[in-house]
């Protein structure tokens, strides 16, 4: 009872500020809505019993990846904008790409929920021998780093190379930076750094710098 | 009828929790800046009540009776969200710190990922006062924090990795108990050096208050922030460094542990140790507030990316293969 209570409440949560992430005419508040979509979608994996992924969704999503969305927003101050993307003439011309992309991914996800109501038994060959006591993040470990290490390896190098590509399209050599350079600073001895002059008075000296 | 006694009983149960945290914060907070002026050689907040223990309290009416100012150009809805977001997160953390084996009022599986999802989430209080207010200094701070506290995760993360290496289990009395034989602050210290310094940087304590940094931001994110809102960022930002110091205890100095596990040190109970160490930790928070000057923004930054994220990386890789030489890997 309470569980079909509280399922409601964060599911109509969740797609409430879905909409709102697309409907809210400014951009920071598209933001907030979508880290409150975030967050009520990982109370919806806890409430499966997925208390892992539920706190890495909050962990990796709402700690960190919304953190850098709101920080861009924020530094672009796009937040004035009025949000005229229906109206203009040059963006409407990606509603169809959007309406393709949306359908597709709507139909494969009635395929698999079909899937998963119309042949359970094939569900069943997938689902590991773990036992009722083992928690989900040991049989989450257990499936990602022994069953499945290869694949998670690879996915994690496609990462680090897309980290670098990104790193090498944005980095650029400036010039005139002054910068600290700790072991210099450290390394400085007296003898080159002061200099004892006899300074006759009424007479300046000039000193290299 | 049954389950609203339950729900009453939960309640009391977090009343008896969230009531002594509130008061403590109080109570820190003249401790706080009482180790300030001794350290300075001042006498520090010594008139209200015995020793100035009431200090707080006092400044906490005052911030009651105050006006709540809200700036006409600010976004009112985030404006007024930003302190109650702050506050909320940081008591709802303490639910799960365990007081001794039994006294915890959630006892999840996922303990330690928990705490530290609610504290990445800190951030958030700050990042929307700092926009809400829609002025220079509050934004520059709310920005200058989000970049710093999303840094220090990182190693704070993989800190509690090097722990949860050593115990095989995510639920933070697993952690403590498996701390029986030995404090992971003895073998891990290093990590602990590094804990303490990225705590600083987390809960933006001196010497990385830069948020807040009064010399070129006036007050960070606070600066259009008064009355009970403004107490609340505060109250709440206590509440953080305490609960920073009681996950700090639980990972490093084996939480309601006793120290010496011989009989007289038996007989006191488990809360009291933990609330010790807690106490002993924050002391050493107050200390370096006395002590350290502030850091600049590019110091801070490197600190964290360059030497800590690096440094706690390969002490992971260190004890993971410490531990799987000598098979002590903790296996179930």
């Amino acid at each position: 009872m309470a569980h079909a209570i509280f399922f409601y409440i964060f599911s109509s949560i969740a797609i409430i500020s879905a909409i709102m992430v697309t409907v809210s005419k400014n951009t920071v508040h598209s933001v907030f809505f979508l880290i409150l979509d975030f967050i009520s979608i990982s109370c919806l994996f806890i409430m499966i019993g997925a208390e892992f992924l539920g706190m890495i969704m909050l962990i990796v999503y709402v700690g960190a990846v919304a953190v850098l969305f709101l920080f861009v927003v924020m530094m672009l101050n796009v937040a004035q904008q009025k949000n005229q993307w229906f109206l203009s003439e040059e963006s409407s011309g990606h509603i169809p790409v959007g309406l393709i992309i949306s359908t597709i991914i709507f139909f494969e996800l009635i395929i698999v929920i079909g899937g998963w109501k119309y042949k359970p038994e094939l569900f069943d060959k997938i689902k590991t021998s773990s036992a009722e006591t083992v928690s989900n993040t040991h049989s989450l470990g257990q499936i990602l780093y022994t069953d499945y290490i290869h694949v998670f390896q690879i996915s994690g190098m496609i990462l680090l190379v897309a980290m670098i590509g990104a790193i090498v399209l944005t980095f650029r050599q400036r010039e005139g930076v002054k910068r600290q350079d700790y072991i210099k600073q450290i390394s400085r001895e007296r003898s080159e750094g002061v200099q004892v002059l006899d300074v006759q008075s009424n007479k300046g000296v000039s000193v290299d710098d | 009828m049954e389950y609203l006694n339950t729900i009453f009983q939960e309640i009391y149960k977090i009343l008896f929790l969230l009531v002594p945290v509130l008061v403590s914060v109080a109570m820190i907070v003249w401790l706080d800046r009482r180790v300030w002026a001794f350290v300075q050689k001042r006498q520090g907040p010594n008139v209200v009540g015995p020793f100035g223990l009431l200090q707080s309290l006092a400044d906490a009416l005052k911030y009651i009776f105050k006006e709540i100012i809200i700036p006409a150009s600010s976004n009112k809805v985030i404006f007024i969200l930003a302190p109650i977001v702050t506050m909320t997160l940081a008591l709802i953390s303490w639910a799960v710190i365990p007081f001794s084996e039994t006294q915890v009022l959630a006892n999840i599986n996922v303990g330690i990922l928990y705490l530290f999802a609610v504290s990445s989430l800190g951030v958030y209080g700050i990042i929307m006062g700092g926009w809400a207010s829609n002025s220079k200094y509050p934004f520059l701070g709310a920005i200058r924090s989000a970049a710093q506290m999303v840094s220090y995760e990182v190693s704070i993360g993989i800190i509690i990795i090097n722990v949860l290496l050593c115990v095989g289990s995510l639920n933070l009395n697993d952690i403590v108990l498996a701390q029986q034989n030995i404090w992971f602050v003895i073998p891990l210290f290093p990590m602990f050096v590094i804990f303490f310094i990225s705590a600083l940087a987390e809960t933006n304590r001196p010497p990385f208050d830069l948020p807040e940094a009064e010399a070129e931001l006036v007050a960070g994110y606070q600066t259009e922030y008064s009355g009970m809102m403004y107490a609340m960022f505060w109250l709440g930002e206590y509440a953080n460094i305490l609960l920073m110091c009681a996950m700090g205890s639980i990972l490093f100095l084996g939480g309601w542990l006793s120290p010496i596990d011989l009989y007289p040190f038996n007989l006191i109970p488990g809360a009291f140790w933990l609330i010790f160490k807690i106490i002993f930790l924050f002391i050493l928070f107050a200390l370096v507030k006395a002590i350290v000057p502030r850091y600049r923004y590019d110091q801070l930054m490197r600190l964290g990316w360059k030497i800590f994220l690096p440094l706690s990386l390969t002490w992971v890789v260190l004890t993971a293969s410490f531990l799987f030489y000598f098979n002590l890997l903790p296996v179930n």
